[in-house]
């Protein structure tokens, strides 16, 4: 069994955002980057098919050479190699035709990517890949089992949760429940030492075409300065929810 | 060129939502100088025609076995054929767990640019330009489409509903659900009568001030006198106190309520991240310190456990007598 695992490369969740060049880009100074927490849920999975049904895994990441320390960490996870597509991500589309494409030359049989980038907030390229490939779709996934060529899934819907089952080649967007946050793995130094010596290709990227721009960015309006209420005096706040929040 | 748009059901009923999108539609038809045409997939209950008083003069039914299970690629191949059929360059969906699965392989379809989390309606025609939120709304970007389709997925609750008079005229119609292999879905658990998070008006949360899971009758109460549904921080889904779909925040679900009340969270950068696009925050803690304060539009200092249920009290007197 063959894994693809997508990882993006995103701010740590506690970083500060600001915007350089006149609002029209991310101001990357003083940010550390992580493995997308989605990505790590399904990275820990896929070491888990490894280490229990003999699954050999692969890490993908779509970026430019500043992003390879993160595809190291995830070698030091436990992933068996890393490929890297040499290009800015411009857009999910761009992005999802070269792991499309990547996916079709190693010939993987699931790929695992998040339900969405903690950056971009798209959620947008594991759906895209497996439209591209043809192959079952299942988003927002909180739980899968392989055996043979079928897999059976849990997955998130509005209001409730949905078991289903599909043939293998499939995509997930997958994210916490597909293994518990206490069994993440953090990379230990044994990890690490091998990690080093574990092949990370580089890749060129096939020919396509970003379908969107990208703008001018702004930070939200700061908040006006907040309302204190009495705790004594739940009457008060009503009356401000009605006449002055609208919103009972 | 015409806009269509996803009214979506759920087990045969329209929700809010559902009108919510048709409003964002035929508000987009109107800037674009078109209209707007609705898309129901499955067997209905409810009465599709109701699409009319939010601007939608014609919805089309897609009905029978393909369409009684929810599949990405056959709902996106689906939608595609019926807005090629309809001559619709803009595709609009609410951004449901369902319309979030299938809206990319809509995209890749329909050679569209794909524009999801869109917070307000289009800002422009030509480049067709949306508001997005990005990093986890300690963010905005303005977002351009430069292919001449598009998709767009916005967030629910991001213009809310007026309601006008009228009625839409429905008729069946088919499309193919092309060719890729479908999952097959066993069985489904939907928590009944509540009111799902990401689409819900008003949020009533509970963090690890709470103690423990049997505390959670007193925030129920809250949230029922309230109509609204309830969330949680996410150290409080990880001790399994209440279900993960209630976490709420940058690794959890991300919510625009109209009202958010916060009880017992200290409003760590991570939970913000899925809170504070919110219309208005409440805030309950008994640490005037905690950090959630700098972010709400109503605070209140003291015990959550005396607190609430005054507030419970508050809003039922407030309602016996409006
Ligand atoms: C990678 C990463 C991702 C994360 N993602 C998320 C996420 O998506 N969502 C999320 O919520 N968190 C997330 N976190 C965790 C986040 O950093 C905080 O730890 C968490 O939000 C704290 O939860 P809490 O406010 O319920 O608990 P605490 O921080 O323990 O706060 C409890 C609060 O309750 C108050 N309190 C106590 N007793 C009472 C009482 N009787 N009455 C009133 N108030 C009382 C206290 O004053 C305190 O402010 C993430 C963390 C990391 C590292
Ligand atoms: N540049 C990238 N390289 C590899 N995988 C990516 C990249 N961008 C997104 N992904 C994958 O797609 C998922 C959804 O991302 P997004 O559509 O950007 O929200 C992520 O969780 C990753 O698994």
């Amino acid at each position: 069994m063959k894994v693809l695992v997508c990882i993006s490369h995103v701010p740590d969740t506690t970083s500060k955002i600001n915007f350089t060049n006149n609002n029209t880009e991310f101001d990357k100074n003083g940010v550390q980057f992580v493995i997308n927490p989605y990505d790590e849920f399904g990275l820990t999975r896929a070491v888990w098919l490894k280490e229990k049904q003999g699954a050999s895994v692969t890490v993908l990441n779509v970026g430019t050479a500043e992003t390879e320390p993160t595809l190291r960490k995830a070698l030091a996870i436990g992933a068996d190699e890393a490929i890297r597509v040499d290009a800015e991500p411009t857009d999910a589309f761009f992005v999802a035709q070269q792991i499309a494409a990547v996916a079709k030359e190693g010939e993987y049989d699931l790929i695992i990517a998040g339900r969405e980038s903690i950056d971009y907030n798209g959620g947008q390229v594991g759906g895209m890949v497996a439209a591209l490939l043809k192959w079952p779709f299942i988003n927002a996934c909180v739980g899968m089992e392989i055996e043979g060529d079928k897999a059976s899934f849990t997955r998130e819907i509005d209001g409730g949760k949905e078991k289903l089952s599909a043939p293998l080649p499939f995509v997930i967007g997958g994210q916490k429940g597909l293994v518990e946050e206490s069994d993440l793995r953090i990379p230990n130094m044994r990890g690490i030492m091998q990690a080093r010596k574990k092949p990370l290709a580089v890749k060129e990227a096939v020919d396509a075409e970003a379908k969107t721009k990208v703008g001018d960015f702004a930070k939200p309006e700061p908040k006006g300065a907040v309302t204190m209420v009495d705790a004594d005096n739940m009457e008060e706040l009503v009356k401000l929810l009605h006449e002055k929040a609208k919103v009972i | 060129m015409s806009v269509l748009v996803y009214l979506e059901n759920w087990e045969g009923k329209f929700k809010k939502n559902t009108w919510e999108a048709a409003l964002y539609a035929s508000k987009t038809a109107e800037m674009l100088g078109t209209e707007a045409i609705g898309v129901t997939i499955g067997d209905l209950e409810d009465d599709a025609s109701k699409a009319g008083q939010f601007g939608i003069n014609k919805v089309l039914s897609l009905k029978g076995d393909d369409f009684r299970q929810f599949d990405a690629n056959a709902f996106g191949a689906a939608l595609n054929e019926v807005a090629e059929a309809q001559g619709a360059d803009t595709i609009i969906l609410s951004g449901t767990f369902n319309a979030k699965a299938l809206a990319p392989s809509l995209a890749i379809y329909a050679e569209a640019a794909l524009l999801t989390n869109v917070t307000a309606l289009p800002l422009s025609a030509d480049p067709f330009t949306v508001k997005r939120g990005v990093f986890s709304s300690k963010g905005f970007n303005d977002l351009s489409a430069s292919a001449s389709k598009r998709v767009v997925v916005f967030v629910p609750n991001s213009i809310g509903l007026e309601e006008s008079e009228g009625g839409a005229e429905v008729s069946e119609t088919s499309a193919s659900t092309g060719d890729a292999p479908r999952v097959s879905v066993q069985e489904v658990d939907r928590v009944k009568g509540k009111i799902p998070l990401p689409e819900a008006e008003r949020v009533v949360s509970g963090g690890r001030g709470l103690k423990g899971p049997e505390n959670w009758g007193m925030l129920e109460e809250l949230a029922e006198v309230l109509d609204a549904g309830t969330a949680c921080s996410k150290p409080v889904s990880d001790m399994d106190w209440r279900p993960h779909s209630e976490h709420v925040g940058q690794t959890g679900i991300a919510i625009k309520p109209n009202l958010y009340v916060a009880i017992g969270i200290s409003g760590a950068i991570q939970h913000l991240a899925g809170v504070s696009a919110s219309n208005t925050i409440v805030v309950i803690n008994k640490d005037e310190e905690a950090p959630f304060f700098k972010a709400a539009d109503f605070g209140i200092v003291g015990d959550a456990f005396e607190v609430v249920p005054k507030l419970t009290e508050a809003i039922k007197k407030f309602k016996a007598n409006n």
